[in-house]
């Protein structure tokens, strides 16, 4: 049952999410530095950062408990571990029959658990803060996700994101109406989970505003390093759920090896252009307050639910 | 031996011996030690017991007895079946857990004497035990009043407090409405021809219109019990009141007796269920969920925390209810049967995780004293152990991967996503939006246990007292470690312990859950290639990359850590009042669900040299429904004191007015 040629892409895609997602915030943050007309960091610069922070001691507060020593790692394994849920490459990966997208929203909010409880640890005013408000955002985004991902799964008839890939990609082009609407409200969903304008802004320090850097404010060294690496596989990884879900083209079916090698190309350019989209979105809206944001995801959320409507009441 | 031959044989000898026990109790009342040492641990010996019992009667054809008990010509009539024997399983396993921790939590003899305590604990125990094996609606009755006065009696263990004592008086209350409604059921039942026992009511086909009423009349009675909305005011106050094991009980297993009663009279006694009732209970259940969930983020006390999370989940029991009746009365009766598996493994696990946070809430309260979140914080350094248990039911509560939280949360949206193609068109629509309800109780459910756990367990005592709090004793600490294991387990191996409820969907929807052509390693209900899930494969995937990320970190880089004060953006004077209280970190549920509460907020003026902010959110139910009612029944008895004068001249004469009225009736 499971192929040579589905471990082959199950390791690569692992390691291709691990190893190129700071490139894609790299990228994303050089396209907002050219929209923006300022002089842009150097496409590789995450790497230095995560490099230099693995160098630097960890200072620790006084009184952290074990909990938030381990939790970075914990958040990084199970952003690993959604990343290789998601296919990019192929759709013949061997995890996809042990996890399936409802799994999936579940992996990503184990990681948003620990990563508010750590906030919580030291017990200092901006790590409560930061870690109520990621709360506030998790608990309207991650049904919203649940939702799109419920669209896709009924459109083919599978909850596992392979069959759904597959079934996108290689099935006969119909035009989902359904999928209009969960794409919008998918777009609406990742740029709050992943700490974008308008709900929060990744470049801010501003005590106020601030949602994931209130939440990671204590942490440092290596610890640092791991959330922000795993904050950038969180990016990679809604923008593949993303490309799999609306721009499924270009990934191999089954086990087709110039299909994978020719995939990789096609994930790269698909990620560049969501990449600069992004950016794109970012330049054109502004940062709301933070009692627009459950507005905001209201909205994405009813949206959500509005797609699955849309498809059971019209395309079936 | 002969009389121990079968397993129903064996149940009711187990029950009698916590009776026995319940009454060697009483021979040292007052002492602690007699108590704790003996009588609580070997209640947990009997519990183990009932528990494998149990797991060997699952897979038996279903055995029946009748007892030389009860009245003349009515004698107590006990059976054993699937459905039965899970639920004495849950029972089991969870009064072993809570029982060996009652052994280290009664240790001091406050209110109540202990031996009494013990006497209703285990009374409590052998009742709800017997509820599960009545087979006619006397034995019934008597099991289950008997499990609401025992309870009643253990809630008000501290009745030297007023409040405690409103609470217990509530209790009973709604107890006995409900317990109204379940007779009135029964009688519906038995359609009038004066048999009350299980077997004839399985017999009889009812027509449509007594069925209705059957139904309804279980679902207000059998809904009280298990707390669903309108009817469960008296959860949030019950189990704060009573101590923590009992309030493990109540909300484990207790509920879980009005589940148990709800299938046995909808889906076995009754039989041929309409779907509509399916809606009801749906609608009712994702109220119930939702309304909880809401209700539980913004309390500050961290017991009504979790009976309000009891709401929730009894809610989602119930959604899981009414898909089952919805798919069974359609005909679709493999996916009734992956609707019911769902209900019932949820109620499985919500056994086991809400008994360990109680317990958890236990421990902390005998090390601090205090059950107000606002006095808490930072237990995890001086309960290390409390708190690691309490962390596995938190994300177990959550319905988080790798734990069973997430397993019954999988395959009750699973069931969910197999309901479009039902023939009704309005159902159809129903549906998305009844999933979508289920997902936001579930985030919300996340944003309430890391509020639970963040304001308890984490962060910096919010009392200096807290400092000196100490770890929970030997035997506290092994009942969590059951409990909690048995999270893990039920976690981990869903494939196996859906092969318990195999029998079970088999007898009650006539159809099992599908193929297991994957084998005990992956969950596939219906079709494999609709749905997988392994919950092993995606724990030993993310702990060997966690490790590799540990590891290679250490290997690539070095593992140097200091100490040094908190940063906090450089603001100097920290202090513990600066984190979020309770209030503080369900302030936002607060402003998004402002509707659902009847707010009452004190600002104080601007030039107040005193200045005092008072916030309290409110159960709007209890003013647009229990308070006229209540106000209409004072009324009523009101008019009752006019008849009432005090003279026996007056009462003579109303007895001789009666007996001519009665007379002119029987002429």
């Amino acid at each position: 049952m499971i192929s040579l040629s589905g471990v082959a892409a199950q390791f690569t895609e692992l390691a291709l999410a691990v190893l190129l997602a700071p490139l894609l915030t790299g990228w994303v943050n050089q396209c907002r530095a050219w929209l923006q007309n300022r002089s842009a960091p150097p496409l590789l610069q995450p790497y230095r950062v995560l490099n230099k922070l693995f160098q630097k001691e960890v200072v620790l507060a006084y009184g952290a408990s074990p909990l938030f020593r381990v939790a970075p790692y914990l958040i990084f394994g199970c952003l690993c571990a959604a990343a290789a849920i998601v296919p990019t490459l192929g759709t013949d990966l061997p995890l996809n029959a042990a996890a399936d997208a409802i799994a999936l929203v579940g992996l990503l909010a184990l990681a948003r658990m620990f990563i508010a409880l750590a906030g919580m640890d030291v017990g200092t005013a901006f790590g409560t803060l930061g870690a109520r408000r990621e709360m506030l955002v998790g608990f309207l985004a991650e049904p919203a996700l649940l939702m799109v991902l419920f669209t896709a799964s009924l459109i083919s008839n599978s909850t596992s994101l392979a069959t759904i890939a597959a079934t996108l990609a290689h099935k006969e082009f119909v035009i989902h109406p359904s999928l209009a609407f969960a794409g919008v409200a998918f777009t609406m969903v990742s740029l709050a989970e992943n700490a974008r304008i308008p709900v929060d802004n990744p470049a801010t320090h501003l005590e106020l505003t601030m949602i994931h850097e209130a939440m990671v404010l204590e942490y440092s060294g290596r610890h640092l390093a791991m959330i922000e690496w795993a904050a950038s596989l969180k990016l990679f990884v809604y923008s593949c759920i993303g490309l799999v879900l609306f721009f499924p083209f270009g990934i191999a079916s089954g086990g087709d090896w110039l299909g994978l090698v020719l995939a990789l190309p096609a994930l790269l350019g698909k990620l560049a252009l969501g990449g600069a989209l992004l950016a794109l979105i970012e330049m054109l809206s502004a940062k709301m307050r933070i009692f627009r944001a459950p507005e905001f995801l209201g909205t994405a959320f009813l949206l959500a639910v509005l797609a699955m409507l849309v498809h059971v009441l019209l395309e079936r | 031996m002969t009389l121990l031959a079968t397993p129903l044989h064996q149940v009711l000898a187990l029950a009698c011996a916590w009776l026995v026990l319940g009454a060697l109790g009483l021979l040292r009342q007052d002492s602690v030690r007699w108590t704790t040492r003996i009588l609580y641990p070997a209640g947990a010996i009997v519990g183990l017991a009932l528990a494998i019992v149990a797991l060997s009667a699952i897979f038996d054809p279903a055995a029946a007895l009748v007892l030389p008990l009860g009245l003349p010509d009515l004698p107590f009539h006990a059976r054993l079946d699937a459905l039965s024997a899970f639920f004495l399983l849950l029972l089991g396993a969870v009064a072993a857990g809570v029982s060996v921790y009652a052994g280290g939590y009664f240790r001091q003899a406050q209110g109540t004497a202990p031996g009494l305590v013990c006497l209703y604990f285990h009374v409590f125990l052998a009742s709800m035990a017997l509820v599960m094996v009545a087979d006619d609606a006397y034995f019934f009755m008597v099991a289950w009043e008997t499990m609401a006065l025992s309870s009643f009696f253990l809630v008000t263990c501290d009745h030297d407090q007023a409040e405690i004592r409103r609470a217990g008086y509530l209790y009973l209350l709604i107890a006995h409405i409900g317990a109204i409604a379940i007779l009135l059921c029964f009688g519906a039942l038995q359609a009038g021809a004066g048999d009350y026992t299980f077997e004839n009511m399985r017999a009889l086909q009812p027509t449509a219109a007594w069925a209705t009423a059957a139904f309804l009349l279980a679902l207000v009675g059998f809904g009280a019990k298990a707390g669903i909305v309108p009817l469960h005011v008296w959860l949030p106050e019950a189990h704060p009141a009573a101590p923590s094991p009992v309030s493990a009980l109540l909300s484990a297993v207790m509920l879980k007796t009005a589940i148990y009663g709800l299938l046995r009279v909808t889906l076995d006694l009754i039989g041929s269920p309409l779907w509509w009732w399916g809606v009801v209970a749906l609608v009712l259940g994702l109220v119930s969920a939702l309304g909880g969930i809401v209700f539980a983020a913004v309390q500050t006390d961290m017991k009504r925390l979790l009976a309000y999370s009891s709401i929730e989940n009894v809610g989602l029991i119930f959604a899981g209810f009414g898909l089952t009746l919805i798919f069974h009365g359609f005909g679709k009766g493999a996916l009734a049967a992956l609707a019911l598996t769902a209900t019932l493994y949820h109620c499985l696990n919500h056994a086991f995780y809400k008994s360990l946070l109680f317990l958890c809430t236990g421990s902390v309260l005998h090390a601090t004293r205090e059950r107000s979140l606002g006095r808490l914080g930072g237990l995890i350094r001086r309960m290390p152990w409390v708190a690691w248990c309490a962390l596995i039911g938190t994300i177990a509560i959550a319905g988080l991967p790798p734990s069973n939280g997430f397993v019954s949360e999988w395959l009750l949206l699973q069931a969910f996503l197999f309901t479009p193609g039902l023939p009704q068109g309005y159902l159809n629509m129903l549906v998305p939006v009844a999933a979508a309800a289920v997902a936001l109780t579930a985030a919300l459910s996340g944003y309430v246990m890391v509020k639970f756990f963040g304001v308890v367990f984490l962060g910096q005592h919010r009392e200096a007292r807290l400092a000196e709090a100490h770890e929970a004793g030997i035997w506290e600490r092994a009942g969590l470690a059951w409990l909690a294991a048995a999270c893990i387990f039920l976690g981990l191996v869903p494939a196996t312990v859906i092969g318990l409820l195999d029998p079970i969907t088999r007898t009650l929807t006539g159809h099992g859950i599908g193929n297991f052509a994957r084998g005990w390693l992956f969950l596939a209900p219906i079709n494999a290639e609709r749905a997988s899930y392994s919950p092993i494969l995606v724990f030993a995937v993310a702990a060997l990359l966690v490790a590799a990320a540990w590891l290679g970190v250490r290997a690539f880089y070095h593992g140097r850590a200091r100490r040094a004060a908190a940063w906090d953006c450089g603001f100097p004077d920290q202090n513990a009042r600066m984190q979020d209280s309770a209030e503080g970190f369900g302030q936002p549920v607060r402003h998004v669900f402002e509707p659902f509460f009847r707010l009452e907020q004190h600002a104080p003026a601007p030039d107040d040299a005193r200045p005092r902010f008072s916030e309290s959110a409110e159960d709007r139910l209890w003013y647009w429904i229990y308070l006229p009612v209540a106000r209409a029944v004072e009324r009523l008895t009101a008019l009752v004191t006019l008849l009432q004068r005090g003279r026996i001249s007056v009462y003579l004469a109303y007895s001789f007015a009666t007996l001519l009225a009665l007379l002119l009736f029987a002429r």
